[in-house]
């Protein structure tokens, strides 16, 4: 019988072994430390799980009610050291666990800078990580090359053993952005940016895809990820910039609507600043920017105005899948004017410079009124702003 | 006014576009629900069952008959939930290769997310809730919970709820956003149907009835305990269920809160969670969790209590370890406030944060594998008694330590990264829903039968469903581990890779291996109904129990206990049958009884077609039947004939038949 039973699992050992376990032999250094964190923890637990189980079906099987031989002591139910045991034996288990947690998840924090591109070599300091900005579309991914200036949609490569700096975001809806062969997955959020550090040691086709639900074309949202030696990444990078088209905001807006099942599209060029404008939900000409608008907050806001001022935010509220607004919402509006072109042209060369300072600490808040076209000079009352004769209050400039 | 803006006013955007009838599916669905549901009206009035389902059924404020509806509700939406269930693993193991499978996006997405919601809030929520409102007021020796009427409006909130869910089936769509529903793909923007919608109206009308019936719950336990009852002598099942209601209460309305924001975001153009406008779809994630922790343990917990009763009673043996046991209940409770995060490690959390929520996580598997320790050592010296629940506990224990372990590995962020989101995680959470809180019900549902009906459940039929149950769940989701461990996400409707079918074949073989275990189960009671006769409990103590419950005739009395009994021990009727418990035979009095009202229906009525009205924006019917749920409650305060007495002498015939029966029993 005992024989029998081992020959049932036979099959599926042939099963197993024919699959491809991409999560427990993965091709990345960080993905390869997950496994292993995965396989520790697994084997930390075996140490109780295993006699827990054999106890249960031993147990079960001495006391049954037919075998009278056995000792039966029904008032019996308490035993200071067993109760000692059973809480103390978890818990040390969990103690190491516990250290192992907090010790791997820091070291392995997608937000952490790798140290080493494989075990025992460490990353050396000339290396320049490969910057990919990647925007999860609907239903496809886009990634963004700045240090090459280039971009791709649903393809994506990165040379072996070279540290890679993923920013990523989101269009519309919350994606996750994951390639089990290289690291981890991380959130993809509209308006946000997280970022993922990884590094790809073995050559190779890989998958990638979102592994967060986001609507019909959900399943389809998968891309190729490319592992190349360092000649075949240059190869397919002058690929890229040969055969592609611009990537502009125009072409950006097209591709941003929904579409599936999306092949490989390559652009040879990227319109400058359009990373920065999709993180902040400008892409469309005339919007406002998040960054812009937290500015704005910053300096105090626009206080009642800003109430009205909605307009120049609207990114995707209703411009989404659906076109329906919310039944009781109110209308759009905005103010017509915050400052000149050219005091608006000055705020986004300030803008860009603070976002290249962005690990800079940041300056004291600057606490004072914020002035320009269309907003009330300090002390003047609210009631002279209306939304049909926009921006009549004093100029101040 | 003009036709084109009148029919608006009137009907919203119900329009006859809503019915699904370029769904063959659905078409074919609705055909056999109306032939069945007119069957079923048609019988019910052919016997004329109408007066009698009302008058002793519907309006009843009687604790056992409101736990025996909940459960009923349980199992018929558990055949919705599966069929979904159903449904999905066909279409998985099919859509290989270029193929689309059968189901389009539209309906898959509609389907998983109405998996989920109907299985955590319309079965297991209601089973639950049924076996905690059946089992706890006998089990503390009381008449009935402390607040009969808010008992049967909490039940029938429940249903409008369940049947709000189950109308989205037929008039227009459910969301398609998954169970939780996150923004912005739940806002208006990405989900402009009326499926969020649909969610938004079932769960805000049922999570009343929950959060009332968990006020009601911790009020019955704390204040209507027999005398002699302490804290400390409440069974083992009370003292989780206590526990329980304590998180209901606390928890839902964290999601009664989170879910009237997303309403008002999608109502009324509000913010919280756009993406844009200061909004943050964070926050909501956060919120729901808050909630959607603890309501993982407001599901498991109460079943953890019935392994407790089944471990003891069928051991023949005292609970081991009845002070750890309960504080490990505490401890559970109170740290599934602290874990919420771990659902969500891949938001971009400092390490910091994450390995917190990482450690709180795994501190839970102490307590929990404690009491898993204190069922062993029931076990152990024991004269165990194979019965079915029995047989589900160890099946429990060999199933759920592995789900348990598979949690504990999830609770480890670097591995969370891998597996999140994965069929890993399906097939984890699968591992404990249906290895500890399904197994836990089955055990429930057989070991307190009796109690309810006055017969035995079959065990021919019951073993058949055990054992299909076992192997189907095995079949069914060792798959999706593996699956899992090869990259493989949730929620996907097709497949390029062709070496991932098999795996899903084989799930699909488990998920049919299941079907046969609810049918067979089906069977069971409705061969013990036909056997009867054969299965009675005479003596209202079939297992040789140890608990309260036992000391009354199967089924109970509408006062349950004639006399309130004095409680020494916390296995009562254990300790009072070893000290030779004689049935009081003189002395009877007048018992103060609940009267029976339809209030409860007509709200909870009322509340379903605000709940549609406001599905399909019928202003005018929203706010009419919101006006009449007013007008109705206000009423129901000057209704003063809420009560009556059940006379002594019917009290004292009541029980001296039960006597007759148990001395004929003894001869």
């Amino acid at each position: 019988m005992r024989r029998l039973r081992l020959l049932m699992i036979l099959p599926v050992l042939a099963l197993l072994s024919a699959c491809d376990m991409v999560v427990m032999a993965p091709a990345g250094d960080i993905a390869g430390q997950q496994r292993d964190l995965l396989v520790i923890s697994t084997l930390l637990m075996l140490l109780i799980i295993v006699p827990v189980m054999a106890l249960t079906v031993f147990f079960a099987w001495k006391y049954r009610e037919s075998n009278k031989a056995a000792e039966y002591e029904p008032d019996w139910d308490h035993s200071t050291s067993l109760e000692l045991v059973i809480w103390s034996a978890p818990l040390l288990i969990i103690i190491c666990l516990g250290a192992l947690t907090w010790a791997g998840t820091h070291l392995l924090d997608p937000y952490r800078p790798l140290d080493r591109i494989k075990p025992g070599q460490a990353v050396a300091e000339q290396v320049e990580p490969l910057q990919v900005n990647v925007v999860a579309l609907d239903w496809k991914w886009m990634f963004i090359y700045p240090q090459y200036g280039v971009a791709t949609v649903n393809e994506l490569a990165a040379p072996v053993d070279r540290p890679i700096r993923f920013h990523i975001t989101s269009s519309s809806v919350m994606n996750s952005f994951y390639i089990p062969a290289l690291a981890g997955q991380i959130y993809a959020m509209p308006g946000m940016e997280t970022k993922l550090h990884a590094v790809i040691n073995h050559p190779g086709e890989y998958v990638g895809f979102s592994a967060n639900y986001s609507g019909d074309g959900f399943s389809n949202m998968r891309f190729a990820f490319h592992g190349l030696d360092q000649a075949g990444f240059d190869r397919w990078i002058a690929g890229v910039r040969q055969g592609g088209q611009p990537l502009d905001r125009e072409r950006y807006l097209e591709l941003e609507k929904p579409s599936e099942k999306v092949p490989a599209l390559h652009f040879a060029s990227v319109e400058g600043g359009l990373w920065d404008a999709i993180l902040n939900m400008c892409v469309e000409p005339g919007k406002m920017c998040m960054g812009e608008m937290m500015d704005i907050d910053r300096k105090g806001g626009l206080t009642m105005a800003s109430v009205r001022n909605t307009m120049p935010l609207i990114y995707d509220k209703y411009a989404g899948r659906g076109s329906n607004p919310a039944y009781f919402g109110s209308d759009d509006s905005y103010v017509m004017t915050i400052c000149t072109p050219l005091q608006a042209a000055a705020a986004a060369a300030e803008r860009t410079r603070r976002s290249e300072l962005q690990n800079a600490e940041r300056g004291p808040v600057d606490r004072a009124p914020l002035r320009g076209m269309g907003l009330v000079p300090p002390g003047v009352p609210m009631a002279s702003l209306s939304l049909s004769a926009p921006a009549s209050a004093a100029p101040n400039a | 006014m003009s036709a084109d803006q009148l029919i608006p006013l009137i009907f919203g955007r119900l329009t006859w576009e809503a019915l699904p009838l370029h769904e063959p599916i659905l078409v074919v669905t609705m055909i056999v629900v109306a032939l069945g549901g007119v069957a079923l009206l048609g019988a019910l009035t052919y016997f004329k069952l109408w007066g009698y389902l009302w008058k002793e059924w519907f309006t009843t404020v009687d604790h056992k008959k409101i736990g025996i509806m909940y459960m009923i509700l349980g199992i018929i939406m558990l055949l919705r939930g599966f069929a979904d269930a159903i449904m999905m693993r066909i279409q998985q193991a099919i859509a290989f290769g270029g193929s689309e499978g059968y189901l389009n996006a539209h309906h898959y997405d509609q389907i998983f997310t109405a998996h989920g919601v109907i299985m955590i809030f319309f079965v297991a929520m209601p089973l639950v809730t049924g076996l905690m409102n059946y089992v706890v007021p006998l089990q503390i020796g009381a008449r009935d919970v402390s607040f009969p009427f808010l008992n049967n409006f909490s039940f029938w909130m429940t249903t409008a709820g369940a049947i709000i869910i189950m109308a989205s089936l037929f008039v227009g769509e459910f969301a398609r956003t998954g169970w939780l529903a996150y923004p912005p793909l739940s806002g208006i923007g990405y989900s402009p149907g009326v499926g969020v919608d649909y969610y938004i109206w079932a769960l805000q009308i049922a999570g009343v009835g929950t959060t009332l019936s968990g006020i009601n719950l911790i009020a019955t336990i704390v204040k209507m305990r027999a005398p002699g009852m302490g804290l400390m002598k409440m069974p083992v099942f009370t003292w989780t269920s206590l526990c329980t209601n304590v998180l209901i209460v606390a928890s839902f309305p964290v999601l009664t809160a989170v879910l009237a924001l997303l309403t008002l975001d999608r109502y009324v153009g509000t913010n919280f969670f756009t993406n844009d406008f200061g909004g943050n779809p964070m926050m909501y994630v956060n919120l729901i969790w808050i909630w959607g922790h603890p309501e993982v343990y407001i599901l498991i917990l109460p079943l953890f209590g019935v392994f407790s009763e089944v471990a003891s009673t069928f051991s023949g043996k005292k609970l081991f370890g009845y002070t750890s046991m309960v504080y490990a209940t505490v401890v559970i409770t109170i740290l599934s406030y602290l874990v919420w995060l771990h659902h969500f490690f891949t938001m971009g959390s400092g390490a910091s944060v994450n390995s917190f929520f990482g450690i709180t996580t795994m501190i839970i598997s102490i307590p929990t594998g404690a009491k898993i320790f204190n069922w062993l050592f029931t076990m152990y010296r024991g004269r165990i008694r194979f019965e079915l629940p029995m047989m589900w506990l160890v099946a429990f224990m060999l199933t759920f330590v592995i789900g348990g372990m598979t949690g504990v590995l999830l609770a480890v962020p670097p591995a969370d990264f891998v597996l999140h989101n994965s069929l890993f995680l399906i097939a984890h959470f699968h591992n404990v829903i249906i290895g500890g809180v399904l197994f836990g019900l089955f055990a429930g549902i057989n070991f307190w039968f009796p109690k309810a009906f006055g017969f035995k459940l079959d065990k021919t039929w019951g073993l058949v469903s055990f054992w299909c149950w076992i192997v189907g769940f095995w079949l069914a989701f060792a798959p999706l581990y593996v699956l899992g461990l090869m990259g493989v996400t949730r929620r996907m409707r097709v497949f390029d890779d062709p070496s991932l079918q098999i795996w899903f074949v084989i799930a699909a073989i488990g998920a049919a291996v299941i079907a046969v275990g609810i049918l067979a189960f089906l069977i069971q009671i409705a061969v013990s109904i036909l056997n009867r006769d054969k299965l009675r409990d005479t003596d209202g103590d079939p297992w040789g129990g140890r608990t309260l419950e036992w000391a009354t005739s199967s089924p109970p009395p509408d006062y349950n206990f004639a006399f309130t009994p004095v409680i020494h021990d916390s296995d009562a009727w254990w300790d009072m049958k070893k000290r030779g418990y004689k049935r009081p035979a003189k002395g009877f009095r007048d018992i103060h009884m609940p009267k029976n009202t339809g209030t409860g229906v007509i709200i909870s009525g009322l509340c379903l077609v605000m709940g549609l009205a406001l599905v399909w924006y019928i202003w005018w019917l929203a706010a009419l039947s919101f006006l009449a749920v007013l007008v109705v409650s206000i009423a129901h305060t000057f209704n003063y004939d809420r009560d009556y007495h059940i006379p002594a002498d019917e009290v004292r015939e009541t029980e001296e038949t039960f006597e007759r029966r148990l001395k004929a029993t003894e001869a």
